[in-house]
């Protein structure tokens, strides 16, 4: 009796969180039913016809592409060192006492409750009175600092779950501190570095205030696409969206398939 | 060596913020005591009155974005832990897929998921339009323009932020755990107060830390899916810098939220039950 | 408090990158908060002396090469004009929709400009307004020469060679204009619109769309009260902007819009809203339900203005770019694409002749442009167009906050 319950509970809860996906993805649906809205003017926002045609002049606009390109470099580039660096904080704060501790913490909450627009801004009178051009490198910069401490603070809430006596066994076995940390702490921390990667991707590819600031002359998708609002967003706006999301639902498929070839 | 080990760890962040954070911040605090303008520039004179003008002035608007704030943050807490919940005890060996497709809708710009849901909630819509063609709702009905809007977009989108550290911290604690307090318990409710959610309370700490603070702080819901008396006090911060170019007020006012922030934090710390709001931080 | 003189602006302009710089860089990779410790430097500059101008000009040479930075969607895809330009001068051209805001972009150039060093950019297209006024004041905007810009003397509209903002065309050459006007939905609203009162009516409570700009808003509050914005006091703006708070308190003002405001009147979220022309056209063109009125009381009219910044490597080549852009046949096509209004006025009859040898659909799109009073203002709705009201950084300060307290409540 209390396992059918059980089993309904679960029933119940399954359904719930594949609603909420559908919530989140709901926009999503009406931005890929506009990528194949064949509109007569520069407006694309009421219905008009079904075509294929802008998947066809997907590149026409050498500027869209190279921002889009240029968004996929850096969150690719920017979430790398993220992950790394953050995960070494993190691991730092959630499992050692040290000195400047508090003061660590204090910074990474800094870092989050620093307004998107003072953070872009006073980045760049530093990259000013430095002499630094604005280009990719300083939008990168930009972008490891206000995920970092994300990425931080997601390391942490796993690391401190942790029991560090399995590395403490493993060490008395004889195993190096890399050795340890390969076979031992890192495994256990995985599902907290890999939320932690898709937190900072996220943050990356859709960063628009801060970027708008230490871009340089340099593109990105968001900055492209907030530009046109202007004018009205071309359908190939719609149908990178739309690519981007089906690549995203391809890896999550073969993910999913590999999952269950593994059991 | 080991006690070595936490200063490496933490040495190239601890670089990044010090460079790219703290000297900026130091720039920002020594603007906002100053006084002057774009025209003429802007002299240090420890004008501290920037901050209690900035205040008197935006003290609507800076309540009014910590309750929205608060509000949101209190929504993604109910709605996303049953979801980091059953993703994490039930989620099997597809638990990176579900969190992957909770967060695939951020990999595409927040313009185009503004620009989809005004088309979907327009007043004559197709969602409110077919209701009121129904009957259901009033034909004066709206969601946009509205402080619900606001709330419900800021909850949309930080929702994933929420979900994700809850998951990480529940994702680690053993299912048999929970079966064997089930039994012990005899109550699925008491297992789960007893044990899971103890053991979840780091992700909570996090998931808070990662969305009330963004979520006060965020100029565009309330510009995008606000009416007139929505202002959040980003858009103000926004409006100061950069349409009046009134740097010394903009700083200020952001000092002044990240310290109602800080300490917002620090009495939500309490309220967990930790002293020591660093330490509280460190979980 | 440090003013640059005409020669040590001269200076500034050749050399972007002086000596001073690279000890001040120094100074401030030794100890980073160098940058807390001294204020923001106040750059006001005198207007240079014309020998300063010509001398400026001077020194000057063509380099084959030119940079434009534009906002988005303001050039056709195939680079159309600036290839012919190419082809016809050898100046090589990139080209790059890098501004979205007149506010961002002033935002982001103060502080590089203020250093003394160049944008990257030989032309940067802004709206008139507070932070194009702040570009000359400061002296971020280099001084045309006069001599180098045939076009635009023989073909620029009359409207355009005598603009309020820059006298004399002394920094800047339009791109494009628009008009702010009234837009309603004619599926919600029956009657005729032709006044600014219907905006103020409470007929249409929580269904009116008002702009969020200050001097958008503004001008509507001083045009509904019968004053001109361009010659406005204080007084007058504190009485509009009694007036727009009262209109926001009775519940008539559904919200302050940005850009989406014809989004939302097109659906019918608004029924009537503040709007530029060109947005509506498009919409017209969409076939959606939206109709455009300048109001009897009148309405304003904005311009995207040229201009060269300071410190920019290829000036000559840049003049002789924005000039190019004034031949009637160049034009014409660059109209064709963005669909404002142009500043050269034959223009008109090149998409009447063009229209005469097309056919079918294309034939109807440039008839529809040609006659559109949206692309092509009449000489009565000329009349009725005001323009901002020219501020002061002191004037602006009493100014903002009049229209603010309004809208950001």
């Amino acid at each position: 009796m209390r396992g059918a319950r059980v089993r309904f509970g679960d029933r119940l809860l399954k359904a719930y969180t594949w609603l909420i996906i559908l919530w989140l993805v709901a926009p999503i649906a009406v931005m890929i039913v506009f990528g194949f809205n064949d509109k007569q003017s520069k407006s694309n926002a009421t219905w008009q016809g079904f075509t294929f045609k802008w998947y066809g002049e997907l590149f026409a606009i050498p500027d869209l592409s190279g921002a889009l390109i240029n968004s996929l470099v850096i969150a690719a580039a920017s979430t790398i060192i993220t992950v790394v660096i953050g995960t070494m904080l993190g691991l730092a704060l959630g499992r050692h006492r040290f000195r400047g501790q508090g003061a660590t913490n204090f910074l990474v909450f800094a870092a989050i409750s620093t307004p998107e627009l003072v953070m872009g801004a006073s980045l760049l009178s530093l990259f000013v009175s430095a002499n630094v051009p604005r280009d990719r490198i300083t939008i990168t910069i930009a972008h490891v600092l206000f995920s970092l401490a994300f990425v931080t603070v997601t390391v942490r809430a796993r690391v401190v779950t942790l029991d560090p006596s399995l590395e403490e066994a493993a060490k008395d076995l004889g195993a190096g501190p890399w050795a340890t940390f390969r076979l031992v702490t890192l495994p256990s921390i995985l599902p907290g570095v890999l939320a932690g990667a898709m937190l900072a991707f996220a943050l990356s590819i859709d960063d628009y205030v801060v970027t708008s600031f230490v871009n340089g002359s340099t593109l990105t998708f968001p900055l492209w696409i907030i530009g046109s609002v202007k004018t009205g967003i071309p359908p190939q706006v719609n149908v990178m969206g739309t690519l981007i999301f089906g690549v995203g639902v391809l890896i999550a498929i073969i993910n999913a398939v590999a999952a269950r070839r593994r059991t | 060596m080991r006690r070595l080990t936490p200063y490496l760890l933490a040495l190239p962040s601890w670089m990044w913020l010090a460079i790219f954070l703290v000297v900026p911040l130091a720039a920002m605090a020594s603007v906002s005591l100053q006084t002057g303008n774009v025209i003429d520039g802007f002299v240090m004179t420890f004008s501290f009155s920037n901050y209690g003008d900035a205040l008197g002035t935006y003290s609507t608007q800076l309540v009014r974005s910590l309750g929205y704030g608060a509000t949101a943050t209190a929504a993604m807490l109910l709605i996303g832990y049953p979801v980091a919940y059953w993703i994490a005890f039930k989620g099997g060996n597809r638990k990176s897929v579900y969190l992957f497709l909770l967060l695939l809708p951020f990999f595409v710009s927040f313009v185009l998921r503004t620009i989809s849901w005004g088309f979907l909630l327009a007043d004559d819509g197709i969602l409110l339009g077919t209701l009121k063609g129904w009957g259901v709702l009033s034909a004066d009905f709206h969601v946009l323009a509205t402080s619900f809007a606001v709330i419900a977009g800021l909850t949309y989108n930080w929702l994933p932020f929420m979900i994700l550290p809850i998951y990480v911290s529940l994702e680690r604690v053993d299912p048999r755990l929970v079966e064997a307090a089930q039994d012990l318990y005899a109550s699925r409710g008491t297992a789960f107060r007893k044990v899971v959610l103890p053991l979840s309370l780091p992700g909570v700490f996090a998931g808070v830390l990662m969305t009330f603070v963004p979520a006060t702080a965020d100029p565009v819901n309330a510009q995008v899916l606000g009416g007139t008396g929505n202002t959040m006090i980003g858009n103000i911060i926004q409006t100061e810098y950069l349409v009046n170019n009134d740097y010394p007020t903009a700083s200020a006012l952001s000092f002044t939220l990240m310290a109602v922030l800080l300490v917002g934090i620090f009495v939500y710390a309490r309220v967990l039950g930790t002293d020591n709001v660093l330490e509280a931080a460190a979980r | 408090m440090k003013h640059l003189h005409s020669p040590a602006l001269v200076r500034g302009m050749t050399q972007p990158r002086t000596r001073r710089d690279v000890f001040r860089l120094a100074g401030l990779s030794a100890a980073g908060l160098a940058l807390s410790a001294c204020g923001v430097q106040g750059q006001k500059a005198e207007p240079p002396k014309a020998d300063a101008v010509a001398d400026y000009w001077a020194q000057q040479k063509q380099n084959n090469k030119v940079i434009f930075a534009n906002w988005p969607e303001y050039m056709p895809e195939d680079h159309g004009p600036l290839k012919k330009f190419q082809q016809e001068t050898g100046i090589s051209y990139e080209y790059k929709e890098v501004i979205n805001e007149n506010t961002e972009f002033f935002g982001k150039a103060d502080p590089v400009l203020r250093a003394g060093q160049p944008l990257g950019y030989d032309i940067v297209v802004m709206t008139n307004g507070i932070q194009l006024q702040h570009m000359f004041t400061l002296g971020y905007a280099v001084m045309l020469d006069q001599s180098k810009m045939p076009n635009f003397q023989a073909n620029a509209g009359e409207a355009y060679k005598n603009r309020a903002y820059d006298p004399g065309n002394k920094y800047t050459m339009p791109f494009a204009s628009g008009i702010t006007g009234i837009a309603y939905n004619t599926k919600y609203v029956k009657d005729k619109i032709t006044s600014i009162d219907a905006l103020f009516d409470a007929k249409y409570e929580g269904r009116v769309g008002m702009m969020a700009d200050a001097q958008e808003i503004a001008n509507f509050g001083m045009i509904a009260l019968g004053v001109d914005p361009e010659t406005s006091t204080e007084d007058d703006w504190k009485k509009a902007g009694e007036k727009l708070k009262a209109q926001r308190d009775a519940g008539i003002v559904r919200k302050y819009y940005n850009q989406d405001y014809i989004d939302a009147v097109s659906r019918g979220d608004v029924w009537l809203t503040m709007a530029w022309s060109g947005d509506v056209f498009q919409r017209q063109l969409a076939g959606e339900p939206v109709a455009f009125v300048v109001p009897e009381e009148g309405g304003t009219i904005w311009t995207d203005n040229m201009l060269i910044p300071k410190g920019a490597a290829n000036p000559v080549d840049a003049m002789m770019l924005m000039d190019y852009l004034y031949k009637p046949e160049i034009a014409a096509e660059l109209d064709e694409y963005i669909q404002f209004v142009t500043p050269v006025p034959a223009v008109q009859d090149l998409l009447r002749e063009k229209a005469e040898s097309a056919s079918g659909e294309d034939k109807k799109a440039l008839l529809d442009m040609a006659e559109s009073p949206l692309m092509f203002p009449t000489e009565a709705d000329y009349a009725k167009l005001r323009s901002y009201t020219p501020l002061t950084t002191a004037k602006e300060q009493v100014f903002n906050p009049i229209f603010q307290s309004v809208t950001q409540a």
